[in-house]
């Protein structure tokens, strides 16, 4: 059994009026400490699919299971305990006016997990971070300290599954290889499941097993990684955009 | 005789902490060439493009031994004559169009109001040229792009009607600063071939900020390494495989590629000592 | 010396050992950023000026305020131990201010506790829930709003009867809605960040994000709302001490002295001027305060 199984999802918002098809008619299934890639130009209701997971999206048809459990309205802290999330933006996915302490402690608080200090020492130690970060603010981090700061919130409450999206966009090329080595770390520490979202296929394909190419909301293809990397799709779209992210890199 | 001529440039922020520097002694000259400047965020590629355009604001303060674009004097440079500069000879290309494009207005009236108020063109002249720049960056439906709201565009769409609107009073030199980031790789491989051939066609001079090497690498003619406000190092595009310099090489090295192996990405060495 | 220097360096720590020191750096650097607009520190100044006034009134009084001497009656300013002259009852018209000062002090004080918080948790409930929550708080809020400000004070003075607790509660139960409006479209912006979805994935209840997570955000625009709004309470104070609805005589509150000096306002000018040009210069305190502090608390400003 897989544990996440998502079947048939739909993602409909209304806008004025309008209905928007953000995810049609997608399913997928990610073994237990398995990595699952989504690839897709922006659109492509990649990242919509997480939203669905945490809630953030109503799912309009379909059905997401986790470890073989339909999940519920709204999610609750059992699910908070099993299943968490990485944003995009590190400047806009922390509390601007919370200290990075306040940040890591909520999640303990909200559970009633005791010992917080200790915890949040430990968790800065888990990302690499120097524990002088504690009392400082997220405007006082470079993009790519805030971004794990939002990993090491993430695995506060110790989950299973961490949700990942496009978690290095919005850093260097130097800092995403760091993050990138980061989340490979923990996740062989921890035994976690990965969903990962990006735009960019070389980081899906170097963080993940299997990978689902989307366009326009729709699952195009799924891949393997020896698929990829020896070119053999089978549609047109997955091959341009693998066209693309082979094109730009200068070979060496 | 060159282009631009930049030597020893600083920009300094005072702040409450103090002095900031930074960009600290950039010297560069520029032909009709391409020209990268690459480095993590916080390196002064951003400020070394905004300053040869003077568009520091208090309390960034610029000096420089020389800055000298087509023989004028930018540092001495009235306000005046930076605004007669800024535009219509240098033009810049930001990250974001959401950011650049007046909200509120017509891409057909952002496009036409220089022209018809710096050239004093009529109406029907002024569109005819718009249009013109809009089919040079290949749009294709150039007459609705001109009916459209900037929010009614893709981000590769705005883009390319940013492009458009620096390129219509054909400025001498573009500065580009992460013009792609923000667009979807085949977006991206467009709008470079774009810019690429303006340049070509234009002989125009190109300064392309980016932190992505191997992109500037591949498109650019000349590229300058920048770490902690200083260049660390300067070579020809066709050598980057044999750049020498161990930030450089951490550079060309951090990025993952399909099919690679999935060990450890080598990570950055930042070494203080470069920067001083 | 020494100790001062430390004490700079302390704040000044880029990596603060405890949330203390982290808040107290916060403060430090507002500080700094408010010292720079000289305005700002002028309009800081005259607020810091009616603190001491009010806190040290007994010692900076020469008379009693009270105390009635008819045969000292509607002296002209700066007579012999009168500096700013006496009212129709021979009372020190210095002493009035000063004392008065006493007054302003504790409505401005009651009002800006209570009137902003309640706007506050308002406002925020109705943004951060939205739905129907939202549609009965607002329409509340606008009931409110469709009143001007002064009649519905005097509604409500008019039913509770005169007194200077009863003009505190009106004045406050005019003030909220623009807070709840300010906080409400602060929380709009504020419901759909990412931080606030993660606090939400963490599994925080609503009371929680509202209080803990969306609230920080809108405190500063409500601050400043509130500092450009207080000139305006100690005019509708003032106002309601005018028609003889706020504090009662003989009780020296500027408003009423300004009332009871109209009378004599051709004759005897500075009865009337000298509590005017207090109201007057604290508003202008208070507003120039707040413009100041627009510029400290904007989140958007408090960057690198």
């Amino acid at each position: 059994m897989s544990l996440i199984e998502i079947q048939n999802l739909s993602v409909t918002f209304d806008a004025k009026g309008r209905a928007v098809h953000a995810v049609r008619d997608v399913s997928l299934s990610v073994p237990a400490r398995e990595s699952f890639g989504l690839v897709g130009e922006s659109g492509s209701g990649k990242s919509t699919i997480l939203r669905a997971i945490c809630g953030l999206a109503p799912i309009s048809a379909g059905s997401i299971r986790i470890a073989g459990e339909a999940v519920r309205d709204p999610r609750g802290k059992a699910f908070a305990r099993r299943v968490q999330m990485v944003f995009q933006d590190p400047y806009a996915s922390l509390h601007p006016r919370h200290t990075i302490d306040r940040t890591l402690s909520e999640p303990l608080a909200i559970h009633g997990i005791g010992k917080a200090d200790a915890r949040v020492v430990q968790a800065l130690d888990d990302v690499s971070l120097d524990r002088s970060f504690r009392f400082r603010y997220p405007h006082q981090l470079s993009g790519g300290q805030r971004q794990r700061v939002a990993i090491a919130r993430a695995l506060m409450l110790e989950p299973e599954i961490l949700l990942l999206d496009e978690p290095t966009s919005a850093l260097d090329a130097s800092v995403q290889a760091e993050t990138l080595n980061l989340l490979a770390r923990l996740r062989d520490e921890r035994g976690l499941t990965f969903l990962m979202v990006s735009h960019d296929l070389a980081v899906i394909d170097h963080m993940c097993d299997r990978l689902l190419v989307m366009q326009h909301g729709q699952a195009v293809e799924e891949l393997t990684r020896d698929d990829l990397a020896a070119a053999r799709m089978q549609t047109d779209y997955a091959r341009a955009l693998f066209d693309a992210s082979a094109d730009r890199m200068l070979e060496g | 005789m060159s282009l631009l001529e930049v030597e020893n440039l600083r920009v300094t922020f005072d702040t409450e902490a103090g002095a900031v520097e930074a960009v600290r002694g950039v010297s560069f000259s520029l032909g009709r060439e391409r020209l990268g400047i690459v480095g993590e965020s916080g390196s002064g590629k951003t400020m070394t493009g905004r300053s040869v355009l003077r568009l520091i604001r208090p309390p960034g303060r610029i000096a420089a031994d020389r800055m000298t674009f087509d023989g004028q004097d930018l540092l001495r440079a009235s306000e005046r004559q930076m605004r007669a500069l800024r535009g219509k000879r240098i033009a810049m290309v930001m990250q974001d169009p959401k950011y650049s494009l007046n909200p509120v207005m017509k891409v057909g009236a952002q496009l036409t109001e220089g022209l018809r108020r710096r050239d004093r063109l009529g109406a029907n002249e002024a569109r005819r040229r718009a249009i013109t720049a809009l089919e040079a960056v290949q749009i294709r439906d150039p007459e609705r792009v001109m009916h459209a709201y900037p929010h009614e565009l893709s981000g590769g769409m705005g883009q390319r009607v940013m492009i458009a609107m620096m390129l219509i009073p054909g400025p001498d030199l573009l500065i580009a600063d992460e013009p792609t980031s923000a667009l979807d790789v085949t977006v991206q491989a467009e709008v470079l071939s774009i810019l690429d051939a303006l340049v070509k066609d234009r002989g125009m001079g190109l300064i392309f900020i980016s932190h992505d090497l191997r992109l500037v690498g591949r498109f650019c003619d000349r590229i300058l390494v920048m770490y902690a406000g200083r260049v660390v190092e300067e070579l020809e595009a066709a050598n980057l495989m044999q750049a020498e310099h161990p930030y450089t090489r951490g550079l060309l090295n951090c990025l993952p590629r399909i099919g690679g192996t999935r060990g450890a990405l080598p990570s950055l060495d930042r070494n203080a000592d470069w920067a001083v | 010396m020494t100790t001062v220097t430390t004490m700079t360096q302390w704040l000044r720590d880029p990596a603060p050992r405890s949330r203390l020191q982290a808040r107290a750096g916060q403060l430090w650097l507002g500080w700094l950023r408010l010292r720079r607009n000289r305005l700002t520190v002028i309009g800081l100044s005259i607020v810091l000026l009616l603190l001491l006034v009010a806190a040290f009134a007994p010692w900076i009084a020469p008379h009693n305020p009270l105390a009635q001497d008819l045969s000292q009656r509607l002296l002209p300013p700066l007579s012999p131990g009168h500096l700013m002259g006496t009212d129709e009852f021979g009372r020190d018209i210095f002493s009035r201010i000063v004392f008065g000062s006493r007054i302003t002090l504790y409505i401005v004080t009651l009002v800006a506790l209570t009137a902003p918080l309640f706007g506050l948790i308002v406002g925020t409930v109705a943004g951060y829930f939205g739905g129907i929550v939202d549609q009965v708080l607002m329409r509340i809020t606008d009931i409110f709003l469709a009143f001007p400000r002064l009649i519905l004070a005097l509604a409500l003075v008019a039913v509770l009867g005169p007194g200077i607790e009863n003009a505190v509660l009106a004045i406050a139960l005019t003030a909220w809605p623009p807070y709840a409006r300010v906080a409400r479209a602060e929380t709009l912006t504020v419901r759909s960040s990412d931080y606030i979805a993660a606090a939400r994935l963490q599994g925080a209840g609503g009371a929680r994000i509202v209080w803990g997570h969306v609230m920080p955000m809108c405190v500063p625009s409500v601050i400043i709302r509130v500092t450009l709004d207080m000139a305006g309470v100690i005019l509708t104070a003032a106002g309601l001490g005018f028609l003889g609805l706020g504090v009662q005589p003989p009780l020296p509150e500027w408003g009423q002295m300004i009332s009871a000096g109209r009378k004599f306002l051709f004759d005897q000018w500075w009865v009337a001027t000298m509590p005017g040009l207090a109201i007057a210069t604290v508003s202008l305190g208070f507003n120039l305060l707040g413009d100041g502090l627009r510029d400290v608390l904007d989140p958007r400003s408090s960057g690198k």
